[in-house]
């Protein structure tokens, strides 16, 4: 085979082509991801109000920030939401799989029930919400009329209870999602393996715990980055069901950012704000990332 | 730096201006407002109509959401990407912050032409006039220090209107002793902001009101009677139902429209959901000032910015502008929207009872120094003032604390917010 | 354990099926919930819900509020209802689901049959993209929207949604790719088939599951999408759900629930129905993709 010149710029072409493909989504991540994280960070440190200005104050954005007893309340909120909405999402997910693995009739229509949630948008089903959780109009009027005259259920108007009935929301959104990753993460198992497992006379319980639920490991990364990036953009569903409120009590960082960069005309407090949300996202992310990329080398 | 930031915004506006001029033909506006419900929207059709009449098209980006804010979002993003529309609805300290950026148009030749210095209440003529010039042209204005009644409920409890706080407070006891809710109420922090702002405002008196609010000083903030605003406020508290966090206003004025509660304390476009209901004033359900503030008018108002087009004002903003401030169009709107014309020389004829009472008051308040901007609707400080007081006045609203820790909260949410 | 299939390495008894069966339903009746509210308030009139029956199955039943969403509800200063801004989404959902899908399926393809030093890294700072909050990114897109004279049309949000995309589409199709032979691609190498021709002839043809999730999933975000819609959309490009936001949010004016509930339903619809006839595909798609390494 004789190389002409043709071919061997055809050949550093190919060898060139994979990144040439890759480079304009590259360039659209560095620039519109990365270079508007170092842009927010940079207005963190200025005299933004109204519009970005480009006065420097150094840290009086972050120590007024950490005096707001509003921010605190939305760190520990998001807390405590993220940590039950992932926590629920995915035992609920995993086991709702479980089960409609069983070979259960009708499997295609209760798999679409618990998907739907995921195709509405918050704007409306917010106020579904809202009215089933009021204690005047929704569930506990209805369980009264009903008889069950003890009956409470007013988590939405407590301040210490009404984030639970964000988190209760959320998982109804997103849940069917989760279980549908998992059903194919079962479906994906070879049924063989568990054969033998069974002529070993291993129960179901240990067939799942042992053997089944350890091959799930690629489901599970997808379910944490998937219901982690939904966390923390959780904004619509706080707006359209609680406001915020009772007072401030179920504000979150993603609402205290906006109202603070767009409402309050504070966008230096409010850069600020996304800057250590964006740190504390980066702490968690990148190790968990690092772990899972670097194991499939 | 900020002039930096300004003239580039600026400089990004006009380009933009140029560009959208050639794409939509010669002479059409492009509105931004929030106002899409029914009666609002159909009003300000009859915007539209007259100026198509005119041969100006009207060009509609309506972004409804939070009594304005998205819609102040989407601005800054239009103003940022220098395709600022041509009109805007504004609200108090947004239009004068805009202003102060340098990107709003000088009107002053059609104000001077059409004379608005004379028939616009001087204390509304702060919020359209900067340095100055005028910027904006206001289309109505919302009083906010009102208290609507259910009729058939005082009269059967035998409360007549309350004059005072005392009154006030004693028919209170009379209605939760009959079973009824006293007070019907939404828990957002603005509808909270709106009740403080009458109870401030009867318990602080017009010149307390000024120097807390509005010059926010501290003293004032931190004083006694501040504290017994507060102390008024838990009695409030103590009058609504259980129910009453996160509810919408209109549906807190759907009980007092069907009995379950006596009072509401909301800004005049609660009317709208009376009338909605075939309800008449005087007869069904009453309007009346706050107890203690039936001199004070605090209002709102609604305003559309002219944003720069090119250093003067374009034909289609003053045709625009001179068609929002005209007679017709104040009363037409105002009727259908509950609140009152912004100029005081409107014939009343075409209002109902409550209508004519609002004007009138208006007028009163205007012409006696009476009337001030509402704190709860952005007119008496700027958003990030007006949301730290919300934050304190909800929080104690909410029992987070009591009403002496509310004053030293308030004191230190509004150092923070300067 | 009695009766139990043999296909199925796990059997079940009577007992633990009727048991599983309940708990299903249970479940099956909490997702509906919601969508129950949204039904029954679309179907009666205005009074009948301010009357506090909210939870109630309607005593006169109508499809006005239905018909007033979609052509006569006021959303800005014309009564259009929701229909001419339907048209608007498809023309931003449509071009936005295919080229962010595209660019998934040539990065996962890149990422990995044509691995180069560092790709992990750049696959990990795709991925951490997708965690950015979008709250903090308006402001310079704005700008940067306007820079490239985007601002106020369609392609601008096609723009700001694929970048936005990219992350989700390049990670489905990269865990896909990823279990895919590599032996058929080095065959093809040495029978002469260039990155395009193996990519076009080998890989593509067998991509329709995972094609499936990132369209449904780029799909259901795009179209559900209100802060960009609302920010960057012109007076003409504005998308359903700004409209809808229209409908339902209104700051003084009489709420209309029946309508606004029939209006989100209709909203949603296409969604809905994307889930319904994709449905299946879809678990197949994240079985074949995204949850095996």
């Amino acid at each position: 085979m004789a190389r002409t010149a043709d071919a061997d710029f055809k050949t550093r072409l190919q060898a060139l082509l994979p990144k040439l493909v890759l480079s304009p989504s590259l360039a659209l991540v560095l620039v519109f991801v990365y270079g508007f994280i170092i842009f927010s960070v940079y207005l963190s440190f200025t005299d933004s109000r109204l519009l970005p200005s480009f006065g420097w104050v150094g840290w009086e954005n972050y120590s007024k920030l950490w005096r707001l007893s509003h921010w605190e309340i939305s760190l520990t909120n998001m807390g405590i939401f993220a940590a039950l909405y992932i926590t629920i999402c995915t035992v609920l997910g995993l086991s709702l799989a479980i089960f409609l693995d069983q070979k259960v009739r009708a499997e295609g229509v209760i798999r679409t029930i618990y998907l739907y949630p995921m195709a509405l948008s918050f704007i409306v089903t917010g106020t579904a919400w809202k009215w089933f959780l009021d204690p005047g109009i929704g569930l506990e009027n209805v369980l009264q009329t009903w008889g069950w005259t003890t009956f409470e259920f007013d988590w939405i108007k407590n301040r210490d209870f009404a984030i639970y009935t964000v988190v209760l929301a959320a998982v109804w959104q997103t849940s069917g999602f989760v279980m549908a990753m998992f059903l194919a993460g079962l479906r994906g198992i070879d049924n063989e393996i568990l054969k033998a497992a069974q002529m070993d006379g291993a129960s179901n319980w240990n067939l799942y715990r042992r053997i089944i639920i350890p091959q799930l490991r690629p489901a599970f990364l997808s379910a944490f980055v998937i219901l982690s990036h939904l966390a923390i953009k959780t904004f619509d569903l706080v707006i359209a069901l609680t406001g915020g409120g009772p007072g401030r009590a179920t504000e979150l960082p993603a609402t205290f950012m906006y109202s603070y960069t767009f409402s309050r005309n504070q966008m230096g407090i409010g850069a600020a704000s996304a800057t250590i949300m964006l740190m504390t996202i980066a702490a968690i992310m990148i190790p968990y990332l690092y772990a899972e990329l670097r194991e499939k080398k | 730096m900020r002039f930096y930031m300004k003239t580039t915004a600026i400089a990004l506006a006009l380009t933009a201006a140029a560009g959208s001029v050639k794409a939509d033909g010669h002479g059409a506006v492009e509105v931004l407002h929030w106002w899409t419900s029914g009666g609002e929207a159909a009003a300000l059709n009859v915007l539209k109509d007259d100026l198509e009449g005119q041969g100006v098209g009207w060009t509609d980006m309506p972004v409804a959401g939070g009594g304005g804010e998205q819609a102040m979002t989407v601005l800054r993003a239009r103003v940022t990407a220098g395709n600022a529309p041509t009109a805007v609805q504004g609200l108090g300290f947004d239009i004068i912050d805009w202003a102060n950026q340098g990107a709003l148009a000088n009107l002053n030749d059609v104000a001077a032409a059409e004379g608005w210095d004379d028939v616009v209440p001087v204390a509304l003529q702060q919020f359209a006039k900067v340095n100055g010039a005028w910027v904006s042209a206001p289309v109505n204005v919302h009083s906010t220090n009102w208290v609507w009644a259910n009729k058939a409920v005082l009269d059967a409890n035998g409360i007549s209107v309350p004059a005072t706080w005392d009154d006030f407070a004693a028919a209170l006891d009379t209605l939760a002793a009959a079973g009824v809710t006293p007070i019907a109420h939404g828990g957002q922090p603005w509808q909270e902001a709106t009740v403080f702002d009458a109870v401030a405002m009867s318990t602080l008196g017009p010149d307390g009101y000024q120097a807390a609010f509005i010059d926010l000083d501290p003293e004032a903030l931190a004083s006694d009677a501040m504290k017994e605003a507060f102390d008024r406020m838990a009695v409030i508290r103590a009058n609504v139902d259980e129910n009453f966090s996160g509810r919408d206003w209109n549906l807190a004025t759907a009980m007092v429209i069907n009995g379950e509660a006596g009072f509401q304390m909301m800004g005049d476009w609660a009317k709208g959901e009376f009338l909605n209901a075939g309800q008449t004033p005087g007869e069904d359900f009453l309007c009346f000032r706050f107890p203690g503030t039936q001199e004070q008018v605090t209002f709102n108002a609604d305003q559309f910015m002219m944003f720069d087009q090119g250093g003067s004002v374009s034909s289609e903003q003053a045709a625009l502008a001179s068609a929002i401030l005209s007679p017709s169009f104040q009363s037409a709107f105002n009727v259908v929207k509950g609140s009152v014309p912004a100029r005081t020389d409107v014939s009343d004829a075409d209002f109902d009872a409550c209508g004519k009472q609002g004007m009138a008051d208006l007028s009163a308040a205007a012409s006696s120094g009476n009337l001030f901007g509402s704190m709860a609707h952005g007119h008496a400080n700027e958003a990030s003032v007006k949301n730290a007081m919300y934050d304190v006045i909800t929080a104690h609203f909410n029992g987070e604390y009591d009403s002496e820790t509310a004053v030293e909260e308030l004191v230190t949410a509004v150092e923070l917010a300067q | 354990m009695s009766a139990a299939t043999q296909d199925t390495a796990i059997r079940t008894g009577r007992v633990t099926r009727t048991l599983i069966y309940l708990i299903l339903l249970l479940f099956a009746l909490f997702y509906m919930l919601p969508l129950y509210v949204m039904v029954v308030n679309s179907v009666k009139p205005l009074n009948e819900i301010t009357g506090g029956g909210m939870m109630n199955l309607p005593q006169v039943f109508t499809l006005e509020p239905w018909a007033k969403a979609w052509s006569s509800a006021q959303i800005g200063v014309e009564p259009t209802g929701l229909q001419p801004y339907f048209w608007n989404s498809i023309k931003m959902v449509v071009p936005a689901v295919a080229i962010s899908t595209i660019l998934g399926a040539l990065n996962g393809y890149v990422l990995t049959k044509w691995r180069f030093r560092g790709d992990t890294i750049l696959f990990g700072l795709m991925l951490f993209a997708c965690f950015i909050p979008f709250q903090i990114v308006l402001i310079p897109m704005a700008r940067m929207l306007g820079l490239m004279g985007l601002a106020g049309t369609t392609w601008g949000l096609v723009l700001v949604h694929v970048v936005y995309g990219i992350g989700f589409t390049t990670l489905y199709f990269r865990n896909y790719y990823a279990v895919f032979p590599t032996e058929l691609i080095r065959a093809a190498q040495i029978d002469g088939a260039g990155f395009f021709q193996i990519f076009w002839r080998i890989l593509l043809p067998s991509s329709g599951p995972i094609a499936v999730v990132s369209i449904i999933w780029q799909f259901t975000n795009i179209w559900n999408d209100f802060l960009f819609g609302a920010s960057f959309a012109g007076a003409d490009s504005q998308p359903m759900t700004v409209a809808l936001n229209n409908l339902v949010q209104s700051s003084t004016g009489v709420k209309e629930y029946n309508v606004h509930f029939a209006g989100a339903i209709l909203a949603a619809l296409p969604t809905l129905l994307v889930y319904i006839v994709a449905g299946r595909y879809f678990v197949r798609g994240l079985m074949a993709g995204s949850v095996k390494g």
